[in-house]
């Protein structure tokens, strides 16, 4: 039926032809205005603006099961809603279908005359007159239960879904306290805290720390950032820590420390899944000639340590040249050493505190960064391990969603004698 | 945090005028009142606010924890009073609302010029016991709440940048449909937990502030011996039935609503 209506026009025989089938549709459809209302597929609903039954018809009515008489003019729409429903069409579709002149697709329960309940998709709107003022209201009903069925499934899984994520967030967390230590070693002579920032609780962070006792009143301390996120992260995380702790009892050098990492991490993630991480190991000593600990700190990759004096200023120990480890068979590790005089305080830290966002809105903004940190510490200076870390959990508050990596910090600060306090 | 943007606060109408502050029920926002607001600017100085969690409100104001109970919405309405600092006000307060400014005027009288309760209900679960109706049961809130899980009306929460991040209202023609009553789900349940199980009962008697009571003829949601009731436990009340039907008179009969503030913020001023 691909004639153009010139074609149409230029020949009487057809124009009878399409006038037979005409007359066959309207017998065929044998439809009235009157029945296309009664009998159409969905429910039709005319009220006065006060929600009373002007009007309602045949499907409707056989849905329901009510007699025309029993509707017209004694019910209103809201009589034949749930009582639920009732109170959703005060407070949200009335007002709407006030201010809009309609509303559509909304989601409602019928009562019929036996009980049952119809769920039932809703549209209605304001008839006005000529001048603009609203003369009543024409709602439409369409049979939603297959719908009703599917979303309410849609609805359920939904559910389920966010318990699973409440449930795996709650793991993560667990995971992620296993992977610390519980509470740090008590080191005589020395004040030491530290603090472990969860990101997100969707998936486990790659950060570690542990201060733990070696040979002969030394001290062994780390910190590092495994890369990557997840249960991977995780596990290989779990793989440096005990590593540090077993490669410092085996030789407590701190760049051996490192160096054993490293050829442990490329003998078990060779080939075509190399797992890296960044660390800081340090040993620490009791200076028994001049007071305080010596720290030996050697870095493979990491951001510096920071130190702030006794005198209030503050310092990067920087290690330039160190690689990260398991990257390469042979790495470069630089290490560097410094007294801790009593009133000084050693800070550790991961780069999930400098790379955290300045304005938390902008998806690549300014980034908190090495001299702001540098500022920070030395406005802090001199302080306590204590005071350091619940300064730097104050500063994690304020930069709140902008810090969107895990952060961990270790500080130790060694303590004034007791005689110097009064000076 | 700014009470203003919190609120999102708007004042209108004639300066230094009396003033009238709306406050809408559970449900939309402020734009509940747009239809008395033109006539109410002739006369006061109207304020206008959307609870926290409703409408342009500050959404990262609101947390389950702080407004599940009517006191923070009324110590919201007493912040707005001392921010604007306008003096005492006319507080016409829908539905729930009415009860915020219950609680509100009993804290603060001096901040009230006097009180217009719209179809209010302290209380809407039937209790018993003591013989009050209220016209609900605890499960028919549960249906609501049903309701509302089921018409998320347009909300999404891609939306909620958008919303949040555009706070000046642009033009009513340019408004997404559904916009007014566009709520967080979460928020929604909890509010309408706040608004359907609160009894405030005991908190009418504590009103000392010239009271007027105006319900609907035939409302579903607040039934005239409600109102009756609201209307014997506060003492010296006035109490009228408007001929509008149904919850909202401020939208189904503007006018009428209109002509019973004004006839009482003009003698309450």
């Amino acid at each position: 039926m691909s004639r153009t209506s010139d074609e149409e026009g230029g020949s009487p025989e057809r124009d009878e032809a399409s006038a037979d089938e005409q007359a066959q549709f309207s017998a065929l459809l044998e439809d009235s205005a009157e029945d296309l209302y009664e009998r159409a597929p969905c429910g039709y609903l005319s009220t006065q603006l006060d929600g009373r039954i002007a009007k309602v018809n045949t499907t409707l009515l056989d849905w329901l099961g009510y007699e025309p008489g029993e509707l017209v003019g004694h019910k209103h729409f809201s009589d034949l809603l749930t009582v639920g429903g009732r109170l959703y069409h005060e407070t949200h579709f009335a007002p709407l279908l006030r201010m809009q002149g309609e509303i559509s697709g909304i989601a409602l329960e019928l009562k019929a005359a036996n009980g049952a309940r119809l769920p039932v998709l809703v549209t209605s709107t304001v008839k006005t007159s000529s001048d603009g003022q609203p003369l009543l209201i024409r709602t439409t009903v369409f049979d939603a239960r297959d719908r009703r069925a599917y979303e309410t499934e849609l609805l359920r899984a939904r559910q389920q879904a966010e318990e699973e994520r409440a449930r795996l967030q709650r793991l993560n967390t667990t995971l992620q306290k296993t992977l610390l230590p519980p509470a740090l070693a008590n080191v005589p002579g020395l004040d030491v805290s530290a603090h472990y920032h969860i990101a997100s609780t969707d998936e486990v962070g790659g950060d570690f720390y542990d201060l733990f006792p070696l040979a002969a009143g030394t001290w062994g301390l780390f910190l590092g950032d495994v890369c990557g996120k997840g249960a991977m992260a995780a596990a290989v995380t779990s793989l440096a820590r005990y590593t540090l702790r077993a490669a410092a009892v085996y030789d407590p050098d701190p760049a051996a420390v490192l160096d054993n990492l490293n050829t442990v991490l490329n003998h078990e993630y060779n080939g075509t899944d190399p797992r890296f991480c960044t660390v800081v190991f340090g040993l620490l000593t009791p200076d028994h000639d001049e007071g305080g600990f010596r720290v030996t700190l050697a870095s493979g990759g990491h951001p510096p340590a920071l130190l702030m004096r006794a005198d209030g200023t503050a310092d990067y120990l920087t290690t330039p040249g160190g690689q990260l480890i398991g990257v390469l068979p042979d790495v470069d590790i630089a290490t560097t050493t410094v007294r801790l005089a009593p009133g000084d305080t050693l800070l550790l830290h991961t780069d999930g505190l400098t790379e955290a966002h300045i304005n938390s809105d902008a998806e690549d903004g300014e980034r908190y960064g090495d001299d702001a940190l540098l500022d920070f510490a030395d406005a802090l200076a001199p302080t306590t391990a204590s005071d350091t870390i619940s300064a730097i959990r104050d500063l994690l508050d304020k930069l709140g969603s902008g810090v969107d990596d895990d952060t961990a910090v270790l500080a130790i600060h060694v303590p004034q004698p007791p005689s110097d306090e009064h000076q | 945090m700014d009470v203003r943007s919190r609120n999102h606060v708007t004042v209108t109408g004639r300066t230094g005028g009396p003033v009238v502050m709306l406050a809408h029920g559970f449900g939309c926002d402020q734009n509940m009142w747009r239809l008395v607001v033109p006539a109410l600017e002739r006369d006061f100085t109207v304020v206008l606010f959307d609870h926290v969690g409703a409408g342009h409100s500050d959404l990262s104001a609101w947390s389950p924890e702080h407004y599940s109970t009517l006191d923070r919405y009324a110590d919201d309405v007493l912040e707005i009073c001392r921010e604007l600092a306008l003096g005492p006000v006319t507080f016409v307060g829908h539905s729930v609302s009415a009860m915020m400014g219950v609680l509100a005027a009993a804290r603060a009288p001096e901040a009230f010029a006097g009180l217009v309760l719209l179809a209010p209900s302290p209380c809407f679960i039937d209790d018993p016991e003591s013989g009050y109706r209220g016209g609900f049961s605890a499960e028919d809130i549960d249906e609501l709440l049903e309701s509302l899980e089921a018409n998320y009306l347009g909300w999404s929460g891609a939306m909620a940048p958008v919303i949040m991040g555009n706070p000046e209202r642009p033009e009513l023609g340019q408004e997404l449909t559904n916009s007014f009553c566009r709520t967080d789900p979460d928020i929604a349940r909890v509010f309408a937990r706040v608004t359907f199980l609160s009894d405030n009962r005991a908190d009418l008697p504590a009103v000392d502030v010239p009271t007027l009571i105006a319900q609907c003829s035939s409302d579903a949601i607040a039934p005239p011996e409600v109102g009756a009731f609201v209307h014997a436990q506060i003492q010296g009340s006035q109490l009228v039935t408007l001929n509008a039907t149904g919850h909202c008179p401020q939208l189904a009969a503007p006018e009428e609503t209109t002509a019973a503030i004004t006839a009482f913020a003009g003698a309450a001023r």
